[in-house]
C-alpha cells in the first residue's frame, strides 16, 4: 500500500498544503482514459495544462500529496515565462519573483569577468527570474484545479506499465490499495528517476559526469543585489566552485562542489555545513552574519538523454527522459520547452487529426535540444570541475591569466539556457522563402517578441492555434488564402489569422495589428504587404513567406500540423 | 614555420626570456606559467588552427 507523506513538509518560509489521496473507492468502474500522465512536477503540470488548451481531458497521478521540497529548480528563464504565460501563471511568477540579468565571476577576491544577458526592450519578461520551485508548482497546481479538464490525483503512484498498439495499463497504488487504469496515452513525467523510464529498460546515453554538489537554502540578510555569483578556487574549498543565489522571501541559495571522496552524508552534518556556510561568508566579508538552514541536499550533475522521447503509447518529457546539470539553468526551463513541443501534437493525434508519425517529430526537436545542451554543459562543467589534469591546468591558467588578462573572461560565463531553434524540424516548410529573409525569426526558431504598446506584446495575442502573421495593408485578407484557412479550420485545424499593418481591422483575421511604426514589421524583415509567418501552436516559426499564396499555406500547414491525409 | 619567424637574435633573446622565466616561476609553478604563457601568445596569434599546428609540432618527439 502506497502512503506518501501525510505531515507538511518542514519550511521556515514556505507553508507547504497537504491534499487529500485520490481513492479509488471513491470512483467506482472501469477507468479508460484517452491521455494519462505521470507525475505532477513541473513539466507534468504545464503538459497537462497545454492540453487542456486544446480541449483535451488528462488524468494526472501524482505520487505525493504535496509539492516538492526544498528550492530545486530557482532560475526561471525568459522563454519559460512565454511559456507560463500560455498557461496562466506567469503574472503569478513576476509578482512574486526577483528578475536580474547579470552575473559575476570572482577569484581571489576580485571580479574576473560579468555577464550581461541581453534584455531587449521588446521583451515582456526578464532574462532570468528566481522563484523557489515549491511556488512554481503551487501556481500550476492552482491553475490546474481550476481547470475541469484535469483531474488531479495526488498519492497515486504508477507502479507498473504494459502496454500494446491501443495504449497502457497502468498498476496505480493508493493509501487504500491498488486499482487499474488504462489510457490511450501514457506521458512520463515522473522526474530523474523515473520509474517508468526502468519498467520499460530504457537506458539514458551520454557522459555520466559526476560532480557532487551540496545545495544549501539559508536564510540571510545580504546587502547584495539579486545577480548570479559564481566564486572559483576559494581558500577554503580549493579547486572547487560555489555559486550563490538570491530567492524570495529572504533565501539564499549556496551551492558548492563537494571534493571528490568526500562522503555526502558527513558533508550534509550540521556542523559541516556550517562551517563552510560561514567560511563563505567570511570570505564575501559578511563574517557573523546571523543565518538558519531551511533545506539541504546533495545533487549530482549529470548530462544524459534517452535517445528516443517516443516509445509506442508512452512519452517521455522532462527529467524523465533527460537529466541535465542544473548549472546554465537547465532542468525546468528544458522541460517546459519538452511539455510544450509535445502538448500540441499530442492533442492533434488524440483529437484524431494527425496521425501517430507527428509524435516523431517532438522526439526529434527535443532530443536534438537535449543533446546540444549536453556539448554544452560539458564545456561548462569542464571549466567548473575540471575532469583531468589537462583540464585542471587549463582552468587554472585561466584564473590566474584573468586577474590582469579581461581576454580570458568569456570562458568564466557558462551557456546560459535558451531556446532551440528547431531548424531541421520536420515541421519546417520546405517551399517557403526562409532563406530570403535578412531579419527576423527563421526556421524553428522561437518569435522574438515585440512591444506593440503599453502592456501589450506580440505573444500576447497567441493561443493555442497555429497563427498565420499576415502583413497587410489592405482590407481584407485575400480569398484564396481565406478559403485554405475555413477549410483546414473545418477539419479541426486550430489555426488564428492574425493582421499586421493595417489601422483599420482587416477582414478575414481574427485579431489586427496595427503597427502603425512598422517595428514589428523590420523586427521581422518584412519588406512589403502580402508578407506572412506561419507560427506552430508552440509559437515557433515553421514557415515565412516574402510573398504567401495558398498553395503554399496549405502545403505548410499540412506538413506541421501532420494532417492526415484523409482528412 | 609560417612566414613570420623570429631573426636570429630575436629567437636568442626569447630563448634567454624564457629560460629566465621558468627559473623564476620555479618547478611547482612552470606548468601554470607554460600554459598561461600558451593563451596569451595564442590570442595574438588569433587562430586556432595555426595553434592546432603548433600543438602537433611541440608533440612530437618528447
Ligand atoms: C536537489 C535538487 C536541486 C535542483 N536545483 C535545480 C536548480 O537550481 N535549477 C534547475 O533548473 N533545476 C534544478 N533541479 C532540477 C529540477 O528540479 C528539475 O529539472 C525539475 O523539477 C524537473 O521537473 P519534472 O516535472 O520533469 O520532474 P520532478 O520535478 O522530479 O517531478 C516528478 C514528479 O513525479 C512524481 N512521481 C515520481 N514517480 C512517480 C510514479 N511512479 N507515479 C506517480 N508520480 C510519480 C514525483 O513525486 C514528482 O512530483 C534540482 C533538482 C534537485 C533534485
Amino acid at each position: 500500500m502506497h502512503q506518501p507523506h501525510a505531515e507538511p513538509r518542514r519550511s521556515i518560509y514556505y507553508r507547504y498544503q497537504v491534499f487529500d489521496a485520490w481513492l479509488p473507492s471513491m470512483h467506482p468502474g472501469p477507468q479508460r482514459h484517452a491521455v494519462v500522465i505521470a507525475g505532477a512536477g513541473p513539466i507534468g503540470l504545464v503538459a497537462a495544462l497545454e492540453l487542456a488548451r486544446h480541449g483535451v481531458k488528462c488524468v494526472l497521478l501524482e505520487s505525493e500529496r504535496q509539492v516538492s521540497e526544498g528550492s530545486r529548480a530557482i532560475v526561471f528563464t525568459r522563454r519559460s515565462m512565454e511559456i507560463l504565460q500560455q498557461v496562466g501563471v506567469a503574472h503569478r511568477v513576476t509578482q512574486n519573483g526577483l528578475p536580474w540579468r547579470f552575473g559575476n565571476s570572482v577569484y581571489r577576491g576580485q571580479r574576473v569577468f560579468r555577464m550581461e544577458a541581453p534584455h531587449d526592450p521588446d521583451d515582456r519578461f526578464f532574462p532570468m527570474i528566481n522563484l523557489q520551485q515549491q511556488y512554481l508548482e503551487e501556481y500550476l497546481v492552482d491553475a490546474v484545479r481550476a481547470n475541469p479538464l484535469i483531474e488531479l490525483r495526488w498519492g497515486n503512484r504508477v507502479n507498473a506499465v504494459t502496454q500494446d498498439g491501443q495504449g497502457a495499463t497502468l498498476d496505480v497504488d493508493t493509501p487504500e490499495g491498488p486499482y487499474t487504469l488504462q489510457t490511450n496515452w501514457l506521458v512520463a513525467a515522473d522526474g530523474a528517476r523515473s520509474g517508468i523510464r526502468s519498467m520499460l529498460d530504457l537506458k539514458l546515453e551520454g557522459a555520466s559526469y559526476e560532480g557532487r554538489f551540496i545545495i544549501a537554502d539559508i536564510r540571510i540578510d545580504l546587502p547584495l543585489p539579486t545577480e548570479r555569483l559564481a566564486f572559483f578556487d576559494p581558500d577554503w574549498n580549493p579547486g572547487n566552485t560555489i555559486l550563490m543565489h538570491r530567492e524570495p522571501h529572504g533565501i539564499w541559495r549556496v551551492d558548492y562542489q563537494l571534493p571528490p571522496g568526500e562522503d555526502a552524508e558527513a558533508a550534509l552534518k550540521p556542523e559541516s555545513l556550517k562551517a563552510r556556510i560561514d567560511a563563505q561568508l567570511a570570505m564575501i566579508g559578511h563574517a557573523g552574519v546571523p543565518w538558519a538552514m531551511d533545506w539541504c541536499s546533495v545533487y549530482s550533475a549529470r548530462a544524459l538523454t534517452l535517445p528516443d522521447y517516443v516509445h509506442g503509447r508512452v512519452l517521455f518529457t522532462g527529467d524523465a527522459a533527460h537529466l541535465l546539470p542544473i548549472f546554465g539553468v537547465r532542468g525546468a526551463n528544458t522541460g517546459f520547452q519538452d511539455a510544450q513541443a509535445l502538448a500540441w501534437r499530442l492533442a492533434f493525434v488524440v483529437k484524431g487529426l494527425a496521425a501517430a508519425p507527428l509524435l516523431a517529430g517532438y522526439s526529434s526537436e527535443r532530443v536534438g535540444a537535449a543533446r546540444e545542451i549536453i556539448d554544452e554543459a560539458g564545456k561548462s562543467t569542464r571549466f567548473m570541475t575540471p575532469p583531468t589534469r589537462g583540464f585542471r591546468l587549463l582552468r587554472d591558467a585561466v584564473l590566474s591569466l584573468s586577474l590582469s588578462e579581461p581576454f580570458v573572461g568569456p570562458l568564466y560565463h557558462w551557456r546560459t539556457s535558451r531556446p532551440h531553434e528547431y531548424r531541421d524540424s520536420p515541421a519546417n516548410s520546405a517551399g517557403d522563402d526562409n532563406a530570403l529573409f535578412q531579419a527576423g525569426p527563421g526556421h524553428g526558431a522561437p518569435p522574438q517578441n515585440v512591444r506593440l504598446g503599453a502592456d501589450d506584446h506580440l505573444l500576447d495575442h497567441l493561443d493555442h492555434c497555429f497563427a498565420l502573421l499576415y502583413f497587410t495593408e489592405d482590407a481584407a485578407v485575400p480569398d484564396a488564402l481565406t478559403e485554405v484557412v475555413n477549410e483546414l479550420r473545418a477539419k479541426g485545424l486550430p489555426l488564428r489569422v492574425i493582421a499586421v499593418g493595417s489601422a483599420q481591422p482587416v477582414a478575414g483575421a481574427d485579431d489586427t495589428l496595427a503597427d502603425a511604426d512598422g517595428h514589428l514589421r523590420v523586427r521581422y524583415g518584412v519588406l512589403a504587404s502580402g508578407a506572412a509567418y506561419l507560427l506552430r501552436p508552440d509559437q515557433h516559426v515553421c514557415a515565412r513567406w516574402m510573398g504567401l499564396d495558398a498553395t503554399r499555406l496549405r502545403a505548410a500547414l499540412v506538413n506541421a500540423a501532420g494532417l492526415n491525409k484523409e482528412v | 614555420m609560417g612566414p613570420n619567424t623570429l631573426s636570429i637574435p630575436g629567437l636568442e633573446q626569447v630563448y634567454d626570456a624564457l629560460a629566465t622565466a621558468i627559473d623564476a616561476a620555479g618547478p611547482e609553478k612552470t606548468e601554470l606559467f607554460l600554459v598561461k604563457l600558451a593563451l596569451l601568445n595564442a590570442n595574438a596569434l588569433a587562430d586556432p588552427a595555426v595553434f592546432q599546428v603548433h600543438i602537433d609540432a611541440a608533440l612530437k618527439d618528447l
